[in-house]
């Protein structure tokens, strides 16, 4: 067993980060191809909107919201879905509201749908909350998550204090004076900010945000506790993180703004993975062969391995900046001549990632 | 088709604004640092404008005048300009100024175009080239001008989208320049986003860029044994070359958009010598 199917072995929760155009799909697609083969009841959750998953799986009519059974090999399983941010925010308002009326207050508001879904943080959130519940499904034993290629993608690693974005959202602490029955919600026209705010966003989009906060009360506790048992499920020992990049300088100052972000919250990276890096091709002859047509091919295969070894050791030592320690194990993986978007293709990167 | 051959001063001097936009990971911030040098090699004044503050482009053009512009920044300065200084400090350093930008869709990237625009107009610069955001987000940004006229139909907001809507549509005042890789995903999705951009937003295409493309003549892998190290090599460097070639010309069949090829730059740092020879490329001297 290679050591990234060792790290991988145990774990119950993986989540993929990096940049774009990594790879990292492909590589969240190619470790649910290894645990369905080692016989693992695998999940795949992807958040991109490009629906690249869906093409590397070979999903033709694409993937949703609820997960969507793979023909792959092997004795265990593989599925995949693509959170849909609003669809998930819905059921997490349904499930902790009072009442059914409390629920539709709260999803006929204008607020919520046009802002709720696109404020920062949100989609990370749903994403964590996704992911719990998928956890607690009993028919997946392992959760492997693609994050959103951008740098928001682990804010739902902050405290439990600030996961839950919507109650500790500066607006909300502005609208929502606590006081000892409670909270409740100021009276705009008294408040200069939120006048001034008002002229500049427009009367119409305050006076909704302030009814969805007011509908909103008495909810904060069940989604704080959510929030509690998220957190406490990445920090758990079941959960592991995987750094996606490319040997680029780019790419790998987003590693390193990832690996940064996860030791500030008490979270290591588990394993490390370099997709698209020059093949290795083998040693040439020890002398430049006479034949014009053997020489050309000669010259070809240094030049390769000069630009292979470069990379590997520019990229090697722009990793060793990232804070992530040297003993974290790292997976070189050559590029594939094409795209990856067939099960074939995938299979290959599986064989090259896990042997 | 075969591509049209471009002429760097020509498209570089089409038009004030140039954005360059599309997907994360195709190399935009090189494409940015190519021109920037070919037009400096030209003697235009340049500004570059980098947006969503990832510095790099300030190691590549030591010598060039590189702006970092991040939506808060623009939206405060904007809120400074427009007699709500007292608040804006507030607003700022209590997170409620992200509130502000999400609350009203738009309003961000208004003064983000509203910027570059004041930088057009300054007469300080003959080509001001904008490293933009990934391509979902160009079609927002440039799509910002149009909407916010239609969501607040008064007031500065309005005459700020206004004004970045007359400049968008104003072929030599602004052209977008999308950068693409030859693989088939990105360049789909850089097809999708110049007829969004063509159809939705009507800003003017320039080239469209195609980076990191290994070009030349096929080896004779043949004179080989069959797996060897020099096989195996010239075989991948042969379906490569022949992939990039096809999707080069693919890209010509779906997009009537002049083209900019760029070498594939070995190792995993760019360097400013890897920046000139890239200007050689698109410029020979």
């Amino acid at each position: 067993m290679t050591t990234l199917a060792a790290h991988l072995a145990a774990a119950e929760v993986v989540i993929c980060c990096g940049s774009g155009g990594v790879g990292k799909t492909t590589t969240a697609a190619a470790l649910g191809l290894e645990a369905a083969r080692s016989g693992r009841r695998a999940v795949v959750i992807t958040i991109d909107p490009a629906k690249r998953l869906a093409d590397a799986l070979g999903v033709p009519g694409g993937l949703g919201n609820d997960p969507l059974r793979l023909d792959v090999p092997g004795n265990g399983e593989l599925w995949a879905l693509m959170l849909d941010t609003a669809t998930t925010f819905d059921g997490l308002v349904r499930s902790n509201a009072a009442d059914a009326e409390q629920a539709e207050r709260i999803l006929a508001n204008g607020f919520y749908r046009n802002v709720a879904g696109s404020l920062s943080g949100t989609q990370e959130y749903m994403a964590a909350e996704r992911l719990h519940a998928l956890h607690l499904d009993p028919r997946f034993d392992l959760v492997i998550v693609d994050t959103p290629p951008t740098r928001s993608a682990l804010d739902f690693l902050d405290a439990p204090g600030t996961i839950s974005r919507f109650i500790d959202h500066p607006l909300f602490k502005l609208l929502m004076m606590p006081t000892r029955r409670g909270l409740k919600v100021l009276n705009i026209a008294t408040q200069p900010l939120l006048r001034t705010i008002g002229k500049v966003v427009g009367g119409d989009v305050l006076a909704d945000a302030v009814a969805f906060f007011q509908a909103f009360a008495g909810m904060e506790t069940g989604f704080r506790s959510r929030a509690e048992d998220v957190m406490a499920l990445l920090h758990s020992d079941v959960t592991r993180f995987v750094l996606v990049a490319s040997p680029r300088e780019d790419t790998i100052e987003e590693a390193r703004y990832f690996a940064k972000r996860l030791h500030q919250t008490d979270l290591e990276v588990a394993a490390i993975v370099v997709n698209r890096c020059t093949p290795e091709f083998g040693e040439p002859p020890a002398k430049r062969p006479k034949p014009a047509a053997q020489a050309v091919l000669y010259d070809n295969l240094v030049e390769l391995r000069a630009n292979a070894a470069t990379e590997r050791h520019q990229a090697a030592a722009l990793l060793s900046t990232t804070g992530v320690p040297r003993d974290v194990h790292t997976t070189w993986v050559p590029t594939l001549p094409g795209d990856v978007h067939t099960l074939a293709a995938l299979a290959t990167i599986r064989t090259l990632l896990f042997g | 088709m075969p591509p049209k051959r471009v002429d760097p001063l020509q498209f570089l001097t089409s038009s004030t604004v140039a954005i360059v936009a599309g997907k994360g990971g195709v190399g935009k911030t090189t494409v940015t640092a190519v021109l920037a040098r070919a037009a400096i090699r030209r003697g235009l004044r340049v500004l570059v404008i980098e947006l969503d503050g990832k510095p790099a482009l300030s190691r590549l053009l030591p010598d060039v005048e590189v702006l970092q512009l991040s939506a808060t920044a623009a939206l405060a300065e904007y809120l400074d300009t427009h007699g709500l200084s007292l608040v804006t400090k507030r607003l700022v350093s209590s997170g409620i100024i992200d509130v502000v930008a999400t609350a009203s869709p738009g309003i961000d990237d208004i003064v983000v175009l509203g910027k570059i625009r004041q930088l057009e107009q300054s007469g300080r610069y003959d080509l001001v080239l904008v490293d933009g955001p990934a391509a979902g987000h160009a079609i927002t940004l440039l799509m910002s001008a149009k909407s916010m006229r239609t969501t607040m139909r008064s007031g500065p907001i309005n005459a700020q989208a206004a004004d970045a809507a007359a400049m968008l549509a104003d072929p030599t005042r602004c052209q977008v320049i999308l950068v693409t890789l030859p693989e088939t995903t990105p360049m789909n999705e850089a097809v999708e986003t110049a007829f969004a951009l063509e159809d939705r937003v009507g800003v003017h295409l320039g080239p469209i860029v195609v980076n990191g493309v290994d070009a030349g003549p096929a080896l004779p892998a043949d004179a080989a044994p069959v797996g060897s190290p020099l096989r195996v090599a010239a075989e991948f460097r042969n379906t490569r070359r022949l992939l990039h070639e096809a999707a080069c010309r693919d890209l010509g069949d779906m997009l009537a958009l002049p083209q900019i090829v760029l070498s594939h730059v070995p190792g995993a740092r760019l360097d400013t010598a890897s920046v000139e020879a890239l200007a050689d490329e698109l410029d020979p001297r």
